[in-house]
Formats: C-alpha cells, structure tokens, sequence
C-alpha cells in the first residue's frame, strides 16, 4: 500500500513543471530525460553534452539534498522482482528510443505545448501501462 | 554559469521527482492498478507540471531566444506515425513492468539502490539495440 498524497505530488509536480520552464528558458531545450540520457550516449559536440552531464548530475544529486534537508531518504520500494526491473528497463529503452521521448519530453514539455505527437504518445504509453499492470497483478499475478 | 544553471534546473526536476512519488516504483505500480489498490497521486503529478509548464512556457517562448543560446530548439516534427505509438507503447509495458520510468530512474539512481542501477544500465542496452536496429533498418534499401 502507498497513500494518497495529492499535495506533495501536486508540489512535486510543479518543481518539475519549473524545471521543464527554466530549461527552455536558459538553455532553449525540451526537458526529457530520454534525450538527456541517449544524448549523452552519442556524444557529439563538447557544449550539448556538457548540458546534459550538468543535468545528469543535478538529478542524480536530489535524493542525497533530500536526505540532508529531511533526514530520511525518499520513499522508494520495489515490489518487483530484479528479472522485472531489467525486462521493464530493457522495454523502456527500446519503446522511447522508437517513440521519442518519455514521460518528462512528451507526457511535460510536449503536452505543455500541446503537440499532437506528445498528446498521442501519452496516450499509447499510459493505456498500455495501464493494462500491463492489470495483467500481471490481477490475470497472472492475482 | 551555463552548467551551474543546468546543474541546479536538474537538480530541481530531481527534487520533484523525489517528493511527487515518480521515483517510487511501488507508487507508480499502483497509480496503474485501479482495480486493486488504487493510488491517484500521480495524476496530480502531472496536475502540477502541467500547470507550471503550460504558463510558463507562454512566457518563455515570446521572447526572442534563451538566456545561454543563440535559438530554442523545438521538435519541428509532425509525423504521428507506428513508430511513435508502437515505441510509446513499448514503453509503458515496461513502465508498467517495472515501475520505473526514465525521468524517475535517473534521480534514483542518487539513491545507489541496486534496482535503480539495474534499471538504467539496461534501459542504456535497450537505448543501444534501438540504435542498432535503426542503423540496420537505414542500411536496408526496402526503408529507403
């Protein structure tokens, strides 16, 4: 069981929301942390890629400011086996390299501009995550 | 003051991913679990960025450029395609197997737990076989 915790995530949400703003702000880029990630794999040219370590790293950093601020580190429980986490990371890099972006580029950045490609995308992402939850907690899990 | 301010931009994401739940795995399985013990925290997560980003990108994106670049680079595609579904498909079934997402896995990995570790090394082998696959798809001349 977790709680319902409508305004923590509602705050939560917003410094993400600011985050996405203030990168397009400064740097003139989409927040997405699938092209963070794949941009850093590419390499390319020193500018792009010191961006996104710089990114990389300030994320990586949160939970430890987290801890230091609140003293316990956030909530984080894994109710899957390590095979799920590998299969799900496996699937999760293949499907956004395909869809071109994930929850913060498409389901933050390119639904806050109402393009039609996020909009779409957030649509197969969520329905088919919704249905695979159904099926392994309540067909083969149950 | 380029990177510092990438540094602290990421650092802020991190920090609402940590406190909106999104880097919790056992609260986005059940965001997605309605039939059983459903928590709907996370519908407010994306309240929350949408009602700041929506705004706020109003404001930004009249000005004449960013603060550090010479032009905003916005995705100029259009194209709603298979690729774009199916790929977006693809990855909410392993969202939904794992309780990870990209944006979420990151910030964890901070937390140095080992399934957080796991999860991105091999999302990083899944972002590669991608690569690979479309390098091959590029080199058919079917594609072409």
């Amino acid at each position: 069981m977790t709680s319902f915790t409508p305004l923590t995530s509602f705050a939560g949400g917003m410094l993400i929301g600011l985050a996405a703003v203030l990168l397009m702000a400064f740097h003139g880029r989409i927040f997405g942390a699938t092209g963070i990630l794949s941009g850093l794999m590419r390499g390319g040219n020193m500018r792009d890629w010191s961006l996104r370590a710089a990114l990389l790293a300030g994320m990586v950093l949160a939970p430890g400011l987290v801890l230091l601020v609140t003293g316990s580190w956030p909530a984080l429980e894994v109710p899957v086996s390590m095979t799920a986490i590998i299969g799900g990371g496996l699937l999760v890099g293949l499907g956004v390299s395909y869809g071109g972006g994930c929850t913060s580029g498409h389901g933050v950045c390119g639904n806050a501009r109402f393009s039609r490609r996020s909009i779409t995308a957030t649509l197969s992402f969520m329905a088919t995550a919704f249905l695979t939850v159904y099926v392994t907690r309540h067909l083969i899990g149950g | 003051m380029r990177l510092l301010s990438a540094l602290l931009i990421g650092l802020i994401f991190g920090i609402g991913i940590a406190t909106s739940g999104m880097i919790n795995p056992a609260k986005v399985l059940n965001f997605f679990d309605i039939a059983g013990n459903w928590d709907p925290s996370l519908a407010f997560v994306m309240g929350g960025a949408l009602a700041v980003a929506i705004p706020g990108y109003r404001l930004v994106l009249v000005r004449k450029a960013p603060r550090f670049e010479p032009k905003f680079q916005l995705p100029d595609t259009k194209l709603i395609d298979v690729k774009l579904v199916s790929g977006s498909g693809l990855f909410g079934i392993g969202w939904g197997i794992a309780g990870f997402c990209p944006g979420g896995a990151l910030p964890a990995l901070g937390t140095l737990r080992p399934e957080a570790l796991a999860f991105v090394a091999s999302m990083i082998l899944g972002l590669f076989i991608a690569r690979g696959l479309k390098a091959l798809a590029a080199r058919s001349p079917q594609s072409a």
